[in-house]
This record gives structure tokens, sequence and C-alpha cells, in this order.
């Protein structure tokens, strides 16, 4: 050890302290390792599609279905989708919700069944050994083809729901995030809660939740990823019976595009807390949108990447407003909303709104400098690898590139557009996509924040 | 800059023989200045996971300090004398990296994923900041702010997780656990820039430390950079750390928590031992808590929420895996109409069931099936790997009795999960409260607004 001491102590000693890190320059030159997904893609018989990557360090396999069924699809009934995804694994043909949960935890299986705005997500992980992989596909198979919907387990979760309702009223988070999408989407599929409300969930019959499923978990409708220790031949016929036991069907039509808020709107809510928790935001993109990957590229260095961000550095690091602040893009089927949440205590509101909202301003109208850009870039494309590192994180990208139909080789294109990015281009992005002066500035908290005199004043357009 | 209340029962629901999986292989040497460091070789992916592991924790809290030793995790991502402020975290964002850092009541846990060429870097800033933290006035004194505001955010604006604050105060009395991690209130506002640097000065040594290290690596790709950089940190005096003992049952506590609550929820705990403190139960008790709350077919789910109609939501479970004694802890929301007198009742009649009778051997089973995969699953995180090795070495615990428990847990039998709960879920060793919606009533609070 002293030898390496010495060592170091002379490189110190050469190169200054300057140099710190030393290890900086051998970090910067050093090859990325690879990490292209080997992604085999394919259709069932029965029209659900298939994306599979052989994973075989593990004994395991992970199966998601992915269904076109999340809340956007609710109707006027809302959380539909939610309690029919609640549902499944409480009954299905010849099977009770003590069949299921037994069967299942005696082969060691983790199952689950989610919903969200778009998606409607079924999955297990199962040891692959045959043993325990057959009889857990077995049970899977039926619980999401023949779900029974019993009339007690509909009430039982229904209650959950609504007793899960009036928890959210304890805090101020989820009502401000209920308010924001509702001045963001108003009228369009994604503006209701997901877990629906008072109001709805009384009225929902297991009727409904048959037919959401017999339309919406239809074989047309799915896109099956699978991720282990299986071959391509293992996982054919896995999907051939699963996509078989679905309901027949297609797929469900496209939705419609948000709209854009054409001015600033300014929405607060009065709420007994310590601090008052802001929501800002904007329809900005859709999936598919060519200024996607300049927005995504500004985005991260705006607001989303950390504490390398504009927004951390400036409201959390240089003022101490608050323990964290973020932006986000989120690219959904039918929308895109870019959108800024914070929460601050109350005496600090004011300056905190004012501060983020300068930011924005500045940065859409001056754009990144040279070097976040390269920083952007160097930290997106240096993390890809993370990104499909586990098999958990593969099934998730399976899912998704299944689901918004995106190609196989989408992550290495993703990859090669970020480094074409400049300062010009995400400045260019920027302008076309989002106006500083038509924000949504959603807020809860005891007193509405001072909105800044000349944030709302449109820029010429 | 986060941290976690409590890093429940990573290994009771993650332990056990792989199955078909291969023993993984994890390498264990120690630097000459004390550094204790874990590599464990995983090559599925380009990617590491890194963690360097301080043996302190809030548990270590001088009374009025509270809140100290989280508010010095903020402050290693402050500068160092080589990096300004800030920087840390920035720089391992240039290279694609992911970092936070986590306080417990018993260790302090520094963190980073990274694309595995990175190596070098992080390993050369995680030394730098176990040598070279500084801690200005101006930057200490912001940073507490930011910290008052992730108390606000997490715990202040959140009835529910005021009333557990409050509960758990209640539950290990005079011991470090009383505290939240975070700090009370009204002493972070307190907390000054020399206690945060003798506290760094105390504790951030490498003899009190365990640097983890998970992904694309061998011991041949490790070991020089460690030594090379964690090398030339000096020894310095290791700190002395008292042990906690398996204490004395401290008797039935009993309150009623007025917190802005919509829902009302019962709070029960039970003061048991840890696999630190009395080791013998340590698995009995994780059969227990498997028993009743181990999945959707346990008696939690199935007899409670499904056949008593009683309960909206409940749980139980046991954190076995602490320094000093462990809490074996359950929370219910009525259904409508359901006293919190009648919620009690129900989940103590579940205790009862089975202090009066053995679990069945199905029960049994099912719960070890799920040990068993679970310890399968959990090798497919890098992540969760580095918490099991860093947790247990942290905890004075042998990292290779991951690799035991299953065996041990299939020797349990159903009598001596009865035994452990007529042991040790006691009335002497509970505490309960009901949380309620204030009675707006001056005189049941006294605060001063």
């Amino acid at each position: 050890m002293k030898q390496w001491l010495s060592v170091f102590v002379v490189s110190v000693l050469l190169a200054g302290c300057s140099t710190f890190p030393t290890s900086l320059d051998a970090v910067r030159e050093a090859e990325l390792g690879s990490h292209a997904l080997a992604i085999e893609q394919w259709q069932t018989e029965a029209g659900s599609r298939v994306l599979f990557v052989e994973s075989p360090t593990l004994p395991m396999v992970d199966v998601r279905l992915v269904f076109d069924a999340g809340s956007a699809r609710d109707g006027d009934h809302y959380g539909v989708s939610s309690l029919t995804s609640a549902l499944i694994g409480e009954g299905a043909e010849g099977l009770s919700v003590e069949d299921i949960a037994r069967g299942f935890e005696a082969l060691g299986v983790d199952y689950g069944a989610s919903a969200y705005r778009d998606m409607a997500i079924v999955e297990m992980r199962a040891l692959s050994d045959p043993e325990y992989f057959q009889p857990a596909l077995d049970l899977f198979t039926r619980m999401v083809g023949t779900p029974t919907f019993p009339q007690t387990a509909l009430e039982r979760v229904r209650q959950q729901y609504l007793t899960g309702l009036q928890r959210q009223k304890q805090v101020p988070g989820p009502q401000v995030s209920k308010a924001f999408n509702r001045v963001l989407f108003g009228d369009h599929p994604y503006g209701h809660p997901s877990s629906g409300t008072e109001e709805t969930l009384p009225g929902i019959s297991r009727e409904q939740l048959a037919r959401f499923h017999q339309q919406y978990y239809a074989a047309g409708n799915a896109v099956i990823a699978i991720t282990g220790d299986l071959d391509s031949a293992g996982a054919r016929a896995l999907a051939e019976r699963l996509s078989n036991a679905l309901p027949a069907g297609e797929r469900a039509p496209t939705l419609p595009r948000a709209h854009v808020l054409e001015q600033q709107i300014i929405s607060h809510q009065t709420f007994d807390s310590e601090q008052t928790v802001l929501l800002l935001g904007n329809q900005a993109i859709y999936r598919g949108h060519p200024d996607w990957v300049n927005l995504y590229v500004g985005n991260y260095i705006l607001g989303g990447g950390g504490f390398a961000s504009i927004l951390t550095d400036e409201v959390r690091e240089a003022q101490g407003y608050v323990y964290g602040i973020r932006s986000s893009i989120t690219p959904m089927a039918a929308a895109g909303p870019f959108s800024i949440q914070f929460q601050t205590a109350n005496e600090n509101a004011d300056d905190a709104l004012a501060l983020t909202l300068q930011l924005v301003s500045d940065f859409v109208a001056n754009g990144p400098t040279q070097q976040q850009v390269t920083d952007a870039v160097n930290n997106i494309t240096g993390s890809f690898a993370l990104d499909v590192a586990e098999n958990d994180d593969i099934v998730g990208q399976l899912g998704a590139i299944g689901f918004y139909d995106l190609p196989t080789d989408y992550l290495q294109w993703f990859e090669a557009e970020v480094r074409k990015v400049t300062p010009e281009s995400i400045k260019a992005a920027f302008a076309r996509n989002l106006d500083p002066s038509d924000l949504a500035i959603v807020s809860i908290g005891p007193e509405a924040p001072a909105i800044p005199a000349d944030s709302g004043a449109s820029a010429p357009k | 800059m986060r941290y976690l209340h409590s890093l429940l029962a990573l290994l009771v629901l993650a332990p056990v023989m792989a199955l078909a999986a291969k023993a993984p292989v994890t390498h264990d040497f120690t630097l000459d200045n004390g550094l204790r460091v874990l590599v464990r070789e995983d090559h599925r992916a380009p990617v590491a996971v890194m963690q360097l592991w301080y043996k302190v924790g809030s548990y270590d809290e001088a009374p009025g300090q509270t809140g100290l030793a989280h508010l010095l995790e903020h402050m290693m991502f402050r500068g160092t004398e080589n990096l300004p402020p800030g920087e840390y975290s920035k720089l391992v964002s240039r290279f694609g990296g992911e970092d936070n850092a986590f306080t417990s009541y018993d260790f302090t846990t520094y963190f980073a994923k990274f694309e595995v060429s990175r190596l070098p870097l992080m390993i050369e800033l995680e030394a730098d900041r176990m040598m070279n933290l500084t801690i200005s006035d101006e930057d200490f004194f912001r940073e507490r702010n930011v910290v008052m505001e992730e108390r606000r955010q997490r715990t202040d604006d959140n009835p529910n997780a005021l009333a557990w604050e409050r509960f758990a105060a209640l539950t290990r009395p005079g011991s470090g656990y009383a505290s939240p991690v975070i700090g009370w209130r009204e002493e972070i506002g307190q907390l000054q820039p020399q206690q945060a640097r003798d506290w760094y000065d105390t504790w951030y040594v490498p003899g009190n430390a365990t640097l983890v290290i998970v992904g694309d690596v061998t011991r041949e790709t490790v070991e020089p950079l460690v030594k090379r950089y964690f090398g030339k940190v000096p020894a310095g005096t290791n700190p002395v750390r008292l042990t906690p003992r398996l204490a004395a049952a401290p008797g039935e506590r009993r309150a009623v928590i007025e917190v802005p609550v919509q829902v009302p929820n019962v709070y029960i705990a039970y003061n048991v031992p840890t696999i630190a403190t009395h080791p013998e139960d340590f698995y009995a008790l994780s059969m227990l808590s498997g028993v009743l709350d181990g999945g959707y077919a346990a008696r939690i789910e199935s007899s409670l929420v499904r056949g008593s109609g009683l309960v909206t939501g409940a749980s139980a479970s046991y954190d076995g895996l602490g320094r000093g004694d462990g809490l074996f802890t359950l929370s219910a929301t009525p259904a409508p109409g359901v006293s919190l007198e009648d919620l009690e009742a129900a989940l103590e009649a579940e205790l009862d069931r089975l202090r009066t009778e053995p679990p069945s051997a199905e029960e049994m089973k099912r719960v070890r099936a799920g040990v068993l995969s679970s310890r399968v699953f959990g090798m497919d995180s890098l992540f969760g790997q580095a918490m099991e090795l860093g947790q247990l070495v942290t905890l004075g615990i042998d990292w290779q009795e991951a690799d035991r428990f299953a065996e041990a847990l299939a020797q349990v039998t159903p009598e001596d999960v009865q035994r452990v709960a007529r042991q040790w879920l006691v009335s002497q060793r509970r505490t309960v409260a009901q949380v309620v919606p204030p009675t707006d009533d001056v005189a049941s609070t006294g605060d001063v607004q």
C-alpha cells in the first residue's frame, strides 16, 4: 500500500491539484461497453405483438402483457380500467382468489396487474425450471384470460379505492396533480384520475368490467414481452398459448390528440399545509413527434437531469427553496406534456415561482450553452447501458417498444439522434413547442402564490 | 439526499439457496487502513453499482442533535478540498452515472450506478470525500434549509407520517430508534456546522466503512483502483460504537394520536429481538411474519381483509435486521362503520391464532417457496445484491449468512412459530396507537398556533 501511496503523491505533485480527478482523462477515453439488445419480434396467430430477449444467466422468466387498456379507455366511467386491472387475480373460471394466490405463492411466483393512463399491465416472474414454470404459466393464462370479476371482490376493492381517495385528501400532492391534469387535458381521455372519483366508482358494475376485459384485454390489443432463461422456440410456444387464451379482438382505436393551452391558466386550491405545492406545464408533443429528441435533451438540461440541471442548481442549490424540483416531458400515445413540479415553504412560494418561471423563459429564449449540451449528451449516451442491465429493465423496454410501435433498434436510433443535437437545434425545438407565457400554473397551499405580472404576456408569435 | 425509514426485511424476503443459479463469485478483502471491500461479480451487462457503507446512523446521535447524521449525508455532496459544492453529482452525471445516498438508524450509505468503464472515477470521487470534505458555514445553513423542506414534504405535510413518527417515539423509548432519522423539526433548525464537522471527523474513517462493488468487475479490476484511491486515506481512529443489547419488556403503551387524517388507523408494534440482539429467534419471527403477511394468500389478506369484513387494508412486518432490538408491526384501516376498538381486536385475534395453534404445513411451505424464489429473483438487481452484502457486514454479520438463510428457515418448525408468538408478542412489549382526526379541542394538544 505504501508503494501505491507514494506513486499517487508523485502524480499529484506533478500534475497539480487542478487536474483532480486524476482518473478523468482515462475514463473519458474509455470505450463504452455494448448494450444493444438482441430483440426478436413476431406476431401470434391471434394477433398479439411479441418481443423477446433471451437472458439465460438467471434461472427465471419474466412475462409482461401490455394492453392498450389504460384509463384513457374509461369513457365516462372513470375507474373502469383501474378496477378491471385490480380484479385480475380475484377469480377466474374454476379458480377462486385463494386458488390463484395459493397456487402462485406455492410456486414462488411474483405476479401482479396495474393500470396507467395508456397501459394496463399483467405480469409474472417465475422460476424457469419447468416443474415450476409450467404450472405457473397455466395459472397465469387462466387468470388473465378468464377473469370472473366476483361481486364480493368488486365491493371490497371499490371500498379500498374510495378509502384511498379519501386518504389522498390528507396530503397536498395528489390533489394538485389531479387539478393539474384537469386543467391540462380538460375533457380529453387523459383528464380524469385513473383510479376514478367518488362520483363514478359507486356506479361501476361487474358487467362493465367484464365488457372492458372482453374488448381491451383482447389478443389483438396485447403486447407480450418476454425475457429470461428460455429460447426462441420456448418463447413462441408461450406467446401462442397466452395469446390464444385472450378474448379475440382488435387493437383499440387511436386516441384523439390533446390540445395545447393557448394562454396562461392559473388555478389554486386552498389547503392547510406547511408547503405550497406547484405544478406548471403545457402540452408540448406526442409520441413520434420530430422534435422529441431535442426536447428530451433540452429538458434534461433545464430540469430533468437532477443535480446537473438548471432548475436544481438555481432553485435548490443556490437558494435552498426546495428539496427537489424537476421538469419532465412525458410522451404518451396522444400527448406529451411538459411539466415542472416543486414544493416550497409557504413564505418562499412567490419567490420560488418567480425564479422558476424566469429560468424557463430564459431557457426557451436563449437555449442552452454548448457545454451544457455536451454534458447532457455525455450523460444520456453514457447511461444507456444502465437502462437494459437487468431483466426487469429489459422486459420494461420490450413492453414500451411494442406498445408504442417503436422499431426494435429504437434505443440505438435514439442514441444516434442524441449525438446530433446542438444548442441551436434545442433552442429551435423549444421555440416551436413551448410558449412560457401559456403555462398552466396550478398550486395548492394556504394562499395562492403571486403570479409575476409579465409571465402571461405572449411573446410575438 | 434521500433517507429510507427502514430497509424492512430486505433479507427476510430475499434470502436463500439459489436452485439452479450458480453461486455468484464474491471477493472480500481489507486494506491496511481498515477499509473492508466486497466485490461481487455479475457480468451480464457492462454496468456496476458501488455502495460505501458507514457504520453510523441516526441511532448514534446525541440528545438534542437529531438529524445530524442525515444532514451530514447532504453535506457529503457539498464539496471537498478538490471539488466545489455540487460538483460530485455533476461529474457522476456527466459520465452517465446515477448517484444518491440514504441515512438510516443504523448506517449511512452512498451509492452510484454507472457504465463500468467509469469505475476509476467513481472510486476516486468516493475516496476523496471520505478524506477531504469541506463544510463551509454558509453552505451548511443553506443545506439545512433544504433539509427543512425535505422534512416538510415528507413528514410535516403528511399526517400519517407525522403520526408514525410520534408512534415510533413510543415504541422504543430511551434508544436512538425513538427519534426520526430526519430529526425533530425543532432540533434540525438548531444544528451547527461544527457539529457536522465533528461528526465527519469521528465516523468517516476507513475502518468504519465497507465498500461494496457489484457488477461487471473482478478482483483484478477493482483492487488496484481501491488501493490507489482509498489506500491513501489515513486510518485515523476507529470510533467506539456501543452495541445495543436485548432490552427488557418496556411495559404496555397506548396512545391516541390526533392528526388531520381523513381515514383513521390503528398501529400496533411489539418490541422483539433482531438478528443482532437474539439471533436464535430471528428465523422463527421471520417465518411468523411470512405466515401473517407474506403474500396475497397469507392470513392478513385472506383472513382479515377478504374474510372478516372489518378491515379495508392491513399489513404486518418484522424488521429483524437492525443492530438493536426491532419491532413487529401491524397497521390497519377499518372498514366503514367499524370502530378502532373492534379493528384492534380483529388484529389481536389473528395474533391469538398464532399464539394458540401452530401454522399449517401448507402455510410454512408457501413462505419457504417465496423465500427460495426471491433468492433467485433478487439476483436480477445489482443494487439489491449490494444492499444485501453491505447491510449484513454493517450489522456485524457474515455476508455468507445470506446463503444459509433458506436452510435456517427450513429448520423452523410450526411449533417454533407458535413459541415465538407466545414469547414475544405479549402485552408488556406492545404499543398501540389510534390515529384519529383532531377534536378541535385546545385542551387536547395545547399547541401554540
